[in-house]
């Protein structure tokens, strides 16, 4: 893993190095640590004296309910997100693996929503589902459906689950794809003349061997659903109504900005960076591994 | 295959197209709500088909700025937003090049430890250090600034692992037959390394633009000028909470716009985006 | 239990290529066919439209006397081993074995029986517990014959399935296919470019070239009399040595009763083992004698190949038993039995002598 022929400055790696790593340091190691000391420190209401309190806000902030309920949405929102856009990801990648001829074509009108911006994202579906002038809204009242995101919480949450699934759908679509392709074909032909037939093939063949796949892309998703939705939520919900789609990420945001709570937010902070790196580990460590063929 | 006659190639350009008209929907919508007037829009009135009001709203929208509150014309967020966009994409490409350059090429202490130090990153994404990154930032002065907006978000732990990703696969003769023409690391680099890494560089670019262009929670705290404002921001400042105020015609015409330069890169540069995603995720 | 049999069968792909051009074929029951012929030939996509993997353009393929042109590949109760195996590498050898008994519905203790039974005539039976990728290359061809014999299809299919493995294993490998068949009596069609593999395998052999069947017969009778120039020159090895010559050129090279070569011209050939160097320039009655000059020698082991040009130009191959040769640059006479010779036509699509 080395390189055998390496040039031999001194000083020059280092000043290559050191753009990088200094804005490493200042914007990502300092905070990050001063959020970690942060989390153990009380401020009072003046910001006049600080105490070390050590665990006090972790545990304050398992007390509330509040964060519960946090934990649950985000939880929630992740499970259904996922769901949704890797199912749909996958059939679409199961259809467009067949050797049609616009395949090029499919592909390019399907990966397009992963240039938009979540936050955009979810204008683009307020816009179709706002209770008074969405369309979609319109539709569903005619058939007598009662749709209120603005006031029922189930409502929000299904308008943001949609938005964050949707914009995912491509990326997933994508990688299913490839992963479809990478599947030797000999291995299909052979579990066909085995007897099995498409829908018993893509079961108990296709499936198993795109599970490494599957595993990496629910990990990038509920990555993408813990963080990358802020946008979604605060252009459609603004976490609401009453905290029904706050996530924790949402929370963070939502607390630091009536301030006061300095430690709180510190603390809800640090738990979010456990959880990434957490998710970040189990990606590296267990996704690696490839199928032999 | 010798398939059922039933299923034949109908079924699967069927779901494909159904999948295609899902994806496309929305967007479709918000050109239709782009065209109309607001006044149609807010009576929940807007049909399905485009209306005739294209040519003014986008003009209101660019040059003119939402009436509701003094909002920037969409000229100058877009500015704003390619401006972000760029100077990510091309910062980060610049930086984890040299960067991975001297972490595969040179022998110096602590080599190692400054590897560690940038392949962390890749786990404390912004939104786990907002308020902290935040503060620093304000406290270098770096509030509603270009530099503000790019510089915390520019060190790329991902862009860093691909270039020397590829560093790695580049085969040894090539430097030792450098070497022996006499050409020292900065030659080397320019001559031979850059070259090769074109394709890498280009496909990086175009994740990281749409990275950089799409940004939401950073810069919704770094500026607060109207001014300063990236076009995804500027949206969301458009609807207003109380909706009778809120422009959707124009708002809609500000989405359209927003998607249109991360969409055509997408498009245009598809090989090169989907080689960036697949290589980033290795 | 069954034959097989391909009636005016083709094969055209969109964009117009012909790969197989109207196929005529009747496999009884039983039998061991061999499909052999050049990359390109349709040989494979003969199997695969006989498997059902590919669609059939016009003609029929019946299995066991019913027309299958539709059926799918899980219908036609036929087994294929591939050439790189195609095992399924996320289950272990036993639910490799089982896969096919599973997706039909047999009862578990039948499934396990048979397997194991498989697995003994096979001897992979320590190996049941592993993966594919844990397996050697011959282990993991074991294991796809494996799969197939568990099913007692009607018939096998094999794709090239030697052609992966080195040229040892090769040898033994195609023992053990030979004596399987036999003794499971199950009708096969066996396709390989390599004419060896050909020879010791077939009950009856089917040549091709460019999707059209040259020469249908059994491997010997194919090597004695070939029907076609094609036939001659890629059946035995090394090659048939095949020479243009007009009929007065013929009559002055044989003495005695003409061999047949027609006015316009026609093709000689004979093959490298049935040419002998005369030592004193004489020749048997009525057989044909060339004079050449040497030009490599091959020593083999028990013969010699004598690579030598006539003063034509040209090339001929001449084997001798044992290794003295001549030296290069040398002149020889090499002489052939009239027997031994073959005649076809000009265009080497038709075989003139009996």
């Amino acid at each position: 893993m080395e390189k055998r022929a390496v040039f031999n400055n001194r000083l020059l790696p280092f000043a290559l190095i050191a753009p990088q790593i200094v804005v490493t340091i200042v914007f990502f190691y300092w905070p990050a640590s001063q959020a970690v000391w942060q989390s153990f420190l009380l401020q009072d209401a003046f910001g006049l004296s600080t105490s070390f309190i050590w665990l006090e806000n972790y545990i304050e902030l398992f007390r509330q309910p509040d964060y519960y309920n946090t934990i649950a949405n985000t939880v929630l929102f992740s499970a259904a997100v996922s769901l949704i856009s890797l199912s749909t990801a996958l059939l679409l990648a199961v259809m467009a693996d067949k050797p049609l001829r616009a395949a090029g074509v499919y592909r390019t009108l399907l990966i397009w929503p992963y240039a938009v911006a979540p936050a955009v994202a979810g204008v683009l579906w307020v816009f179709m589902l706002h209770p008074s002038l969405g369309i979609i809204a319109r539709w569903m009242r005619a058939a007598g459906i009662e749709w209120n995101p603005l006031l029922n919480g189930n409502d929000a949450m299904i308008m943001v689950v949609l938005a964050a699934a949707w914009k995912q759908i491509s990326y997933n679509f994508l990688f299913f794809l490839a992963g479809l392709q990478a599947i030797p074909k000999s291995i299909i032909e052979a579990a066909a003349i085995d007897g099995a037939r498409a829908v018993r093939r893509f079961w108990t063949i296709v499936f198993p061997l795109l599970s490494p796949t599957t595993f990496f892309l629910l990990v990038v998703n509920i990555v993408y659903a813990f963080f990358d939705t802020f946008g979604i939520i605060d252009a459609m919900t603004g976490g609401g109504p009453a905290k029904a789609t706050e996530t924790l990420v949402f929370k963070v945001y939502a607390d630091g900005r009536l301030g006061g709570d300095l430690g709180g937010s510190a603390a809800q902070s640090v738990i979010l960076m456990v959880i990434v790196i957490g998710l970040t580990a189990i990606q590296f460590r267990y996704v690696e591994r490839k199928v032999n063929y | 295959m010798v398939e059922r006659k039933s299923i034949g190639n109908v079924i699967p350009h069927l779901i494909l197209w159904i999948g295609i008209a899902i994806v496309a929907f929305p967007v479709y919508l918000a050109f239709v709500g782009s065209t109309h007037e607001p006044s149609v829009i807010s009576n929940g009135q807007m049909p399905i088909t485009p209306g005739p009001y294209m040519l003014e709203n986008y003009y209101r929208t660019v040059f003119v700025g939402t009436s509701s509150t003094t909002r920037e014309p969409v000229g100058t967020m877009i500015v704003n937003s390619f401006v972000m966009a760029m100077v990510i994409a091309c910062g980060k490409i610049f930086i984890s090049i040299l960067s991975a350059y001297a972490i595969v090429y040179f022998r110096f202490p602590l080599r190692m430890t400054a590897f560690w130090v940038i392949f962390i990153t890749l786990m404390l994404p912004v939104e786990v250090r907002i308020y902290p990154t935040y503060k620093v930032a304000a406290d270098l002065s770096l509030l509603d600034t270009y530099a503000g907006l790019t510089i915390p978000l520019i060190a790329s732990a991902t862009a860093t692992l691909l270039f020397r990703q590829f560093f790695m696969t580049v085969p040894d003769e090539l430097i030792e037959a450098s070497r022996i023409d006499g050409a020292g690391p900065y030659r080397f680099f320019k001559d031979t390394l850059l070259p090769l890494s074109r394709t890498n560089m280009a496909a990086l670019f175009v994740i990281l633009f749409i990275y950089g262009w799409n940004q939401y929670l950073w810069p919704l705290l770094i500026t607060t000028r109207d001014d300063m404002q990236t076009i995804v921001i500027g949206i969301r400042k458009m609807i207003v909470t109380s909706d009778a105020l809120t422009e959707w015609q124009l708002v809609m015409c500000t989405v359209m716009l927003a998607m249109l330069p991360p969409v055509a890169v997408v498009i245009t540069m598809q090989k090169l985006f989907v080689r960036g995603l697949v290589e980033t995720e290795k | 239990m069954a034959g097989v049999t391909l009636t005016d069968v083709r094969k055209v792909y969109a964009g117009g290529f012909e790969a197989v051009k109207g196929v005529n074929v009747t496999i009884p029951d039983g039998h061991f066919c061999v499909l052999v012929g050049p990359s390109g030939c349709g040989k494979s996509t003969l199997l695969r439209m006989i498997a059902g993997l590919e669609t059939i353009t016009s003609g029929n393929v019946r299995i066991g006397g019913d027309v299958v042109n539709e059926i799918e590949p899980s219908e036609r109760d036929i087994a294929m081993v591939f050439q790189n195996y195609a095992l399924y590498p996320h289950m272990n050898v036993y639910d490799n074995l089982a896969y096919g008994l599973r997706n039909r519905g047999t009862p578990k203790p039948e499934i396990e029986t048979r397997v194991r039974e498989a697995a003994r005539i096979l001897e992979i039976d320590a190996l049941l517990a592993r993966k594919p990728r844990q397996l050697s290359g011959g282990q993991r061809q074991r294991v796809a014959m494996g799969r197939a014999i568990v099913r007692k299809p009607k018939a096998f299919l094999f794709d090239e399935p030697l052609s992966n493995l080195d040229a040892k294993l090769r040898v033994s490998m195609r023992v053990e296919i030979r004596k399987l068949q036999r003794a499971l009596a199950t009708t096969s069609i066996y396709v390989t470019h390599d004419q060896l593999e050909a020879m010791t395998l077939a009950d009856m052999l089917v040549v091709m070239n460019a999707g059209q069947v040259e020469q249908i017969g059994p491997p010997l009778a194919v090597y004695e009399k070939p029907a076609t120039t094609f036939v001659a020159a890629f059946i035995g090895a090394p090659p048939m040595n095949l020479l243009k010559m007009t009929a007065s050129e013929a009559s002055a090279a044989i003495k005695g009763n003409g061999i047949g070569v027609p006015a316009d011209g026609g093709i000689v050939g004979v093959r490298p083992e049935d040419l002998s160097l005369s030592k004193d320039g004489s020749r048997p009655e009525g057989g044909i004698a060339f004079s050449l000059t040497v030009n490599a020698v091959e020593r083999v082991g028990p013969e010699t190949f004598v690579y030598a040009a006539p003063p034509t130009g040209g090339d001929m191959i001449v084997r001798v038993p044992g290794q003295t040769a001549p030296a290069s640059g040398e002149k020889v006479t090499a002489v052939a039995p009239r027997e031994k010779l073959h005649v076809f036509s000009a265009d080497g699509r038709k075989r003139l002598s009996a």
